[in-house]
C-alpha cells in the first residue's frame, strides 16, 4: 500500500490512464480547431468533439446536440442560471434553489438578486433533503427556474430529483440540476429526472480539469439560454470560445468508461464505504453521520467525531487525504454551511470529516484509515476538555461559554 | 497550509496534558472559548501559596493544531513563573515562538485569555478561603 492515501474523490479525481491515452494525440498530432471548416485538421478535431458529445449524451440519456461544452461545472452553473434569468426575464424573475447548493450556484443566485431577481433558498431537513411541500409552496407565477443539486458535494445526499423535475414540469418551470457529483457514479437520465439543464464536470469523473458540460434540453420544452461569453458563436451560440479539444476528448472517454463500469464500481465502493462506516462505529463512541444514509452517493461518508476538532484530526492523519467541515480548514474561517444547514449544531460541523472513495480505493486503505483515525480520535479526546466534561456528567449545551 | 515545526512538535508531543484537582484552593482553572467556535481551552495552574510561584500547569484543548500548541506552550512557560510574571505573558510571545500565521493568531489570544482566567480563578479562591481580598501582586515575589 502506497502512502499518502487519497480519500478525497469529491474534491477531484486523478485522470484515468485510459482517458489520458485518448487525449494525448489531440495535443500535438490532431491539434486542429474544430471551427476550421475547410481543412482536414479542423475536420478531425470536429469529429473527435462530436464523438465526445455523443459519449457524454449517452451517459445521461440525452442526444448529442443537447450537450454544450464548457470550462467546468462552475461555468455550466453560471451559464444555466444567468442564461435562463436573462432569457426569460419577460416571463418572471423568481428563482428557487436550496441552502446546501455548491457556491457556484449560491453565489450566482446572489448575483442575480443584486440585479433585481428574487431568490428563494429552500431549507433542508435533518437528513439534508429539501421538502417537496416547501418547494411547492415557494413556487409563484413569477418562478422561471428551479435549481437543485442532484447530490451534495459534502454529505453526498441525493435530492429527490425526479420528484422535483415532475413538479417543475407540471408548473412549466425550467429545472436545472448541478449533477457534478452524481454523473457517472449512479444512473442519471435527463428524461427520467425531467431535467432541462444539467451541469457536469470532467475532473470529478476521472477526466481532466478545466472541462465540463451543460445539458440543454432541445425538445419538450426547447430551452434557450442567453450567452454569457460572447464571441464566435460556438456551441449553438450559447458558449463562444475555441473548443478545448483534448479536454473534451478526455471528458468523452471518461463518460464512456463511467457508463461501462458504473454498476460494478458503484457496488464495490458501496461495500467499501459501508465497511469504513461500520468499522469506525465499532471502534468509537459518539460519532455521528451527517445526512441521510439511505439517500446517499455510494462512495461518500461524512462523519462528525464529537469533542474533537476537525483540523487537529486532519493533522493527526496527515498521510490520509480527506477534508473537514471545520472552520479552521476553510478560507472563510466559518464552519461548513452545509453541515450548519442540517441543524446539528456548529460544534459537530467543526468535528466533521468527509470521506470520498473512488476508483483506486482498496480494502487495505480503508482498514488503514480506520486504524489511524481510531488512534488519533482517542488521543485527541484524552486531550479534549469537552470529552472530560461529558464523562463527568456535564451537559455541554447548558454551559455558559465565553464566545470570542 | 504548512505548520511550523514547533506547532507540529507540540501537537505530536503535547506538554502537560491533563487535569489538576479543581477544588484545591491552590489550583486556578481557566476555561475559555466555545464549542460552536471550534475551540475550547482548559488551563490550570497550581500555585505555591508561600512563594506565589506556579509549581504545576496542565491543559486540555479542543481545537486545531495551533490551539493545542498554544496551550501546550503556555503550560510550559507557566511552570516556575510567579503569578505576576505569568500575567505578563502576551499572545504575541506565543505567536512569535510558534511562528503562527495571521489566521491562527486567535489561538494565541485564547491561550492568553486562558492564563488570565486561570489566575483570576486562583486569586478568587484564595480570597474567598481567607475571607480577604488579594490584590494583584500581593504575593511575595522571589527574585527572578
Amino acid at each position: 500500500m502506497k502512502l499518502p492515501i487519497y480519500m478525497d474523490y469529491h474534491a477531484t479525481t486523478p485522470v484515468d490512464p485510459r482517458v489520458l491515452e485518448a487525449m494525448t494525440p489531440f495535443f500535438t498530432q490532431h491539434f486542429g480547431n474544430p471551427a476550421s471548416r475547410n481543412h482536414a485538421f479542423g475536420w478531425e478535431a470536429e469529429e473527435a468533439v462530436e464523438n465526445a458529445r455523443k459519449q457524454v449524451a449517452d451517459l445521461i440519456g440525452a442526444t448529442a446536440k443537447e450537450v454544450i461544452f464548457t470550462s467546468g461545472a462552475t461555468e455550466s452553473n453560471n451559464l444555466a442560471i444567468k442564461g435562463v434569468a436573462e432569457m426569460y426575464r419577460e416571463k418572471g424573475n423568481h428563482v428557487i434553489t436550496c441552502v446546501t447548493e455548491h457556491k457556484a450556484v449560491i453565489d450566482t443566485c446572489k448575483k442575480l438578486e443584486k440585479q433585481g431577481a428574487r431568490v428563494t433558498y429552500l431549507p433542508v431537513q435533518k437528513d439534508g433533503r429539501i421538502s417537496l411541500d416547501d418547494l411547492r409552496a415557494a413556487i409563484t407565477d413569477k418562478t422561471i427556474l428551479i435549481t437543485i443539486m442532484a447530490a451534495n458535494n459534502e454529505i453526498g445526499v441525493l435530492q429527490p430529483i425526479a420528484e422535483i423535475g415532475a413538479i417543475a414540469k407540471e408548473k412549466g418551470i425550467i429545472f436545472h440540476t448541478d449533477a457534478v457529483q452524481i454523473v457517472g457514479k449512479l444512473p442519471f437520465n435527463v428524461n427520467e429526472m425531467k431535467a432541462d439543464l444539467v451541469s457536469m464536470s470532467a475532473h470529478k469523473l476521472y477526466g481532466p480539469k478545466g472541462v465540463g458540460a451543460l445539458y440543454v434540453r432541445r425538445r419538450n420544452p426547447r430551452v434557450l439560454l442567453a450567452e454569457q461569453i460572447s464571441g464566435g458563436g460556438h456551441e449553438r451560440g450559447m458558449r463562444s470560445g475555441t473548443l478545448n479539444v483534448p479536454g473534451i476528448v478526455g471528458l468523452g472517454k471518461a463518460a464512456e468508461l463511467a457508463k461501462q463500469e458504473m454498476a460494478t464500481e458503484g457496488q464495490r465502493l458501496r461495500t467499501l464505504r459501508d465497511a469504513l462506516n461500520a468499522k469506525l462505529h465499532a471502534n468509537l463512541d459518539e460519532i455521528y453521520i451527517n445526512g441521510s444514509m439511505e439517500h446517499r452517493l455510494p462512495h461518500n461518508l461524512n462523519i462528525s467525531f464529537a469533542y474533537v476538532e476537525g483540523e487537529s484530526l486532519l493533522m493527526g492523519i496527515n498521510d490520509v487525504a480527506v477534508s473537514s467541515g471545520s472552520a479552521c480548514t476553510s478560507a472563510s474561517l466559518e464552519p461548513s454551511y452545509v453541515l450548519k444547514a442540517l441543524g446539528a449544531g456548529d460544534d459537530l460541523a467543526h468535528s466533521s470529516i468527509r470521506f470520498g472513495l473512488g476508483r483506486w480505493t482498496t480494502d487495505e486503505e480503508v482498514d488503514y484509515v480506520v486504524e489511524k483515525l481510531t488512534t488519533v480520535v482517542r488521543r485527541l479526546r484524552e486531550m479534549s476538555p469537552l470529552y472530560e466534561m461529558v464523562k463527568e456528567g456535564v451537559d455541554l449545551t447548558k454551559m455558559q461559554w465565553v464566545a470570542h | 497550509m504548512a505548520y511550523s515545526d514547533k506547532v507540529i512538535d507540540h501537537y505530536e508531543n503535547p506538554r502537560n496534558v491533563g487535569s489538576l484537582p479543581k477544588d484545591d484552593v491552590n489550583v486556578g482553572t481557566g476555561l475559555v472559548g466555545a464549542p460552536e467556535c471550534g475551540d475550547v481551552m482548559k488551563l490550570q495552574v497550581k500555585v505555591n501559596p508561600d512563594t506565589g510561584v506556579i509549581d504545576d500547569a496542565k491543559f486540555k484543548t479542543f481545537g486545531c493544531g495551533s490551539a493545542i500548541a498554544s496551550s501546550s506552550l503556555a503550560t510550559e512557560w507557566l511552570k516556575g513563573k510567579t503569578v505576576d510574571q505569568a500575567l505578563a505573558i502576551k499572545n504575541t510571545d506565543i505567536v512569535n515562538e510558534l511562528s503562527l500565521p495571521p489566521v491562527k493568531i486567535h489561538c494565541s489570544v485564547l491561550a492568553e485569555d486562558a492564563i488570565k482566567a486561570a489566575i483570576a480563578d486562583y486569586k478568587k479562591k484564595r480570597s474567598e478561603s481567607k475571607g480577604e481580598s488579594v490584590a494583584v501582586g500581593a504575593h511575595a515575589q522571589p527574585n527572578a
